[in-house]
């Protein structure tokens, strides 16, 4: 039963060590992509643990339902507030408040920070998704904080 | 910080498992960032110090827990409100040393163990170091120097988990220049 705040720390944590000790020598992209990866690898645990008792999907359609409500909810404390798709495989979730945004000053003040906090999330969502059997592509924009959209973009194979 | 109030204990403990996988993960990465285990172990200890100088501020405000009056008392809070608060367990207290400087905490399971082996190759890894970290920065940042270890550990063959602190000295309040 590990508190909020723990993992919120943690996560802080996480995001400065990677960056303090990578950056110089592979730059921030490679940062970037480390975050994904280590996400990825925990969206895929725990989505092996959400969905032990989950009748199967019906859909992609119905898995990403799943992921807005469920996955979101246990993850990080909340429903997605907008869920958006084309219909072709590409979904936007937004979250208006997004939970490992919310220690930010609101506003546009560390705009430029978003992407480090955001990396281990989406490769959470990836990894989940992978699990389910969908291949993804999944990033983040922020325009105001903590107000976040994620984009998943499904890979047909 | 805003917080939900009515959580259940279901979304509790999917919290700690994203916790616990978030941790590993991290391990994980360390393991593969430096060469030998005793890197990885002061790496895990130095993140826990940041965390710990940090994590003190949000468990005084949420247990209204005021001044310890001695390191008998300090080790009940760690081990019945802040373990509780953070990890939902309750150590137990003991092995006191004489002069009461020096206790021990045993964890019976350890929540950021739970889905670990250690592998063979990885046997002075301390995997849980983090904690010593987060003990030692939480307390320094209420005046005590405190020296925290792992003296065994279930996950290296142990049969429980036992964290000794030592307790090394107070630390003056350097008051700043020009205030009484």
């Amino acid at each position: 039963m590990a508190d909020d705040s723990l993992f919120e720390f943690l996560h802080m944590e996480i995001v400065s060590h990677i960056f303090n000790e990578q950056q110089s020598s592979k730059g921030e992209a490679a940062c970037i992509s480390l975050l994904e990866a280590m996400g990825f690898r925990v969206g895929q645990g725990l989505i092996e643990r959400l969905t032990r008792d989950t009748p199967s999907f019906k859909d992609e359609l119905d898995i990403m339902k799943f992921i807005c409500k469920d996955f979101w909810t246990k993850v990080f404390r909340r429903q997605v507030d907008n869920l958006r798709t084309n219909h072709q495989g590409t979904y936007v979730l937004q979250d208006n408040k997004f939970s490992l945004l919310s220690q930010f000053s609101g506003g546009k003040q560390y705009l430029d920070q978003a992407p480090k906090y955001l990396a281990f999330s989406c490769g959470v969502v990836r990894g989940a998704l992978s699990n389910l059997g969908l291949e993804s592509v999944v990033t983040a924009e922020v325009s105001i904080m903590p107000s976040c959209k994620f984009q998943v973009v499904i890979q047909k194979l | 910080m805003s917080r939900q109030s009515n959580r259940t204990t279901d979304s509790k403990k999917m919290n700690s498992e994203l916790f616990t996988l978030t941790y590993g993960a991290l391990v994980t990465q360390l393991c593969k960032d430096y060469e030998n285990d005793e890197e990885v172990n002061k790496q895990l200890d130095k993140m826990g110090y940041n965390i710990g100088v940090r994590l003190i501020e949000d468990f005084l405000a949420r247990s209204s827990i005021g001044r310890c009056q001695d390191f008998r008392e300090t080790a009940d809070v760690i081990a019945k409100v802040a373990f509780k608060m953070y990890l939902g367990i309750t150590p137990s207290v003991t092995n006191w040393s004489p002069g009461g400087d020096e206790f021990s905490l045993i964890l019976e399971n350890n929540p950021l163990a739970d889905f670990v082996e250690l592998p063979d190759n990885h046997s002075t890894l301390i995997y849980s170091n983090l904690l010593c970290g987060v003990l030692r920065g939480a307390l320094e940042m209420v005046q005590m120097a405190v020296d925290v270890k792992f003296s065994q550990d279930s996950l290296r063959g142990d049969n429980v988990t036992e964290i000794r602190m030592k307790f090394i000295k107070r630390i003056e309040e350097n008051l700043p220049a020009g205030e009484e």
